[in-house]
């Protein structure tokens, strides 16, 4: 285990040495102490290591990251693993807004609640919260899964395009053409499958699906309103 | 005797013809280009030239530099270019790979910059441009690291001239299998482009995405900040309180693929009331020309060039010029403009991707029609034009580098743009709106 201390170690030096790793590094397993609610705490990492940060990050932690595995014990700031290509991060707290905005791909496990906005325009990133998310969650979502084990707040999936939404609690409002949809036996399957990977501890047939209506996908005049 | 028909100077034949199509279809009129709108511009100043207190430099024979450097704030490895003329954002999608591809050439050829657009970064462009600079825009279509650290910069797209608070559209019709994968959506349906970024808000936040970004790509990058003219003073200031390198402003004469035409003509600034104040924000926080300011929206010629460099900024961007000179709006194809319902010089539906010259199109027949290797040496010919313009002005004006162009060097034809722009009224001591002028 490499042990990188933010007390000590300036941001720049931390993110230069993970970001130095390659795909034949054997220095897989970094531990970051003090983070201390630092911004951009190992982003834009392209190499499969494990990091684990050790207290809570600021914005934008994990950001762009791509095969790396990144765990925050505490809780996370703004922005957490924006725009993700792969790989996984693992927040052990709560999640701030914007978790996981527009991520392309990987896996983002927020083991607290996330606050509003979640998954905003993700684009292939699977997400799974076992608390509560927000208000305007996956908000011009277009493609990926996000997963929630708790409640949504209002407007989920406004404006949706083809990502999936499985929410086990209530969901306070759907947004502008998010309806529910059938839970078939492939969305129980690919859902069995995300919790099993996250590891969470909930069953498939206890969520109910959430899309795309697909009115919106072309403009008309008459679906004016549905903006308003 | 019968009165003369007297039309309205309120309800004019174009207001009523808008009444009638707003009337018969029920939508607003989405357009691209920009302002088309008479605005004060450039061409309400002149240079004054030298004369017995200023001696000029002669032509062709004393040098007349117009290289410049963008980036030196805080990135290791600023852009060079050699002519302060660059090619402004245009997405593929917007544009097909071949025009990509002219912007590319044309632009390399002469030593200078092209710009990536809401679509991501193609292997096309990437490798025709030799300096190209990376949009990080509200959709996010198409980023992602490895592009961010393949750009020889990055700019964060906070608006756009044409529409300073709006977001985009790109019709379906345009939506090819390339472009749908690119952008992860659907093929054929309208693909909106979010005004606002999703993961921050305000000006402390894109501090933080700055340093985000910065560390991404190791401080290396250039990070520059695209606003529309709307409150340049403030918007320059919060972006080197931000942390860019470089602000690029963009007046409301700038062109877009698709808006309102509302839109356009009615929300920001015009370019050249936008400069002055952008400039003073820099020289109040100390840092005109450690933060390079970037002008566009409607520089046509030498003389534009000349007259935003003379007003403080250290380049010019372009657009719709660049597209003209690759043969967009040609006469050539008149008759197919005309069945499109438009002429040639006023075909502003680019957003239908019917674009009869192959530009903004994604139709292969209709992109067919463009060599990208001869489109882009018109690009060049014309990029040249513009330099040995600026240069000439320049040279009259006693310079030697074009940045050394100065306010002084102007006045203005109308007090309004006299007032903009911070220079006298031509044939007065007259600065409207300046103390004890």
């Amino acid at each position: 285990m490499q042990t990188i201390d933010l007390a000590t170690t300036p941001l720049r030096e931390l993110n230069a040495t993970l970001q130095a790793q390659t795909q034949d590094t054997n220095q897989t397993a970094w531990e970051v102490l003090n983070p201390r609610g630092a911004h951009a705490v190992a982003v834009g990492l392209d190499a499969p290591i494990s990091v684990t940060v050790r207290g809570s990050t600021g914005y934008y932690c994990g950001g762009m990251n791509a095969r790396a595995e990144i765990t925050v014990t505490g809780n996370a700031g703004p922005g957490v693993a924006e725009n993700m290509m792969s790989g996984t991060v693992v927040i052990e707290g709560d999640a701030s807004q914007y978790a996981g905005a527009t991520g392309h791909g990987g896996l983002l496990v927020i083991k607290g609640n996330a606050a509003s906005r979640c998954g905003i325009s993700m684009k292939g990133i699977d997400i799974v919260v076992f608390g509560n998310i927000g208000p305007m969650s996956a908000f011009m979502a277009q493609a990926g899964r996000l997963v929630v084990l708790g409640d949504a707040g209002e407007a989920l999936g406004d404006s949706l395009y083809e990502a999936r939404i499985y929410v086990r609690g209530t969901v306070k409002s759907l947004g502008a053409d998010c309806v529910e949809k059938e839970m078939r036996a492939e969305h129980l399957a690919e859902l069995a499958d995300l919790l099993a990977r996250a590891g969470a501890e909930a069953r498939p047939e206890e969520f109910r699906r959430y899309g795309s209506a697909r009115t919106l996908y072309n403009f008309k005049p008459d679906n004016a309103g549905a903006y308003g | 005797m019968t009165t003369p028909p007297r039309f309205s100077a309120t309800f004019t034949p174009d207001i009523n013809a808008e009444i009638r199509r707003a009337a018969d279809t029920g939508l607003y009129d989405i357009r691209g280009g920009g302002a088309k709108r008479r605005v004060p511009h450039f061409d309400d100043l002149l240079f004054l030239g030298a004369s017995i207190s200023r001696y000029p430099l002669e032509g062709y024979r004393e040098r007349c530099g117009t290289d410049v450097t963008l980036g030196t704030r805080f990135a290791k490895n600023p852009v060079q270019l050699d002519i302060p003329i660059t090619i402004a954002g245009m997405s593929f999608g917007s544009l097909s790979a071949q025009a990509k591809e002219a912007l590319g050439r044309g632009a390399s050829a002469m030593g200078t910059s092209t710009t990536t657009g809401d679509g991501g970064m193609t292997d096309e462009e990437r490798e025709h441009s030799t300096k190209l600079v990376y949009q990080l825009l509200p959709s996010r279509y198409g980023m992602n690291p490895v592009d961010l650290r393949r750009a020889d910069a990055i700019e964060i797209v906070v608006g756009q001239g044409a529409k300073p608070g709006g977001g985009g559209m790109l019709l379906g019709q345009k939506i090819t299998d390339r472009v749908a994968e690119m952008r992860t959506l659907p093929k054929g349906i309208d693909q909106r482009s979010a005004c606002r970024h999703p993961d921050w808000t305000g000006p402390d936040d894109m501090e933080i995405k700055i340093l985000e970004l910065r560390e991404i790509t190791g401080w290396e990058k250039p990070i520059y900040v695209k606003v529309g003219g709307s409150r340049p003073y403030f918007d320059t200031a919060l972006a080197v309180k931000a942390g860019a390198d470089v602000v690029v402003l963009d007046g409301m004469q700038g062109g877009t693929a698709a808006t309102q035409d509302v839109f356009i003509e009615h929300v920001g600034l015009p370019t050249l009331a936008c400069i002055r104040p952008a400039v003073k924000a820099l020289q109040d926080l100390g840092m005109h020309r450690e933060v390079q300011l970037v002008v566009s929206g409607g520089i046509r010629t030498g003389a534009d060039v000349a007259k935003a460099l003379a007003l403080g900024a250290d380049a010019v961007s372009i657009g719709t010029a660049a597209l003209i000179a690759l043969g967009d709006n040609d006469p050539r194809w008149e008759a197919e403009y005309r069945a499109l319902g438009s002429t040639a010089g006023a075909y502003d539906d680019w957003h239908e991707g019917r674009d009869p010259a192959g530009i903004t199109t994604q139709d292969p027949a209709l992109a067919a029609r463009l060599d990208p290797v001869a489109a882009g040496r018109r690009l060049k010919n014309y990029l040249s034009v513009l330099t040995l313009e600026a240069q000439t002005i320049a040279r009259a004006c006693g310079k030697s580098h074009v940045r050394n162009l100065e306010p002084e060097d102007l006045c203005a034809l109308s007090i309004e743009a006299a007032a903009m722009a911070g220079v006298p009224l031509a044939g007065t001591d007259w600065i409207p709106g300046r103390a004890g002028s």
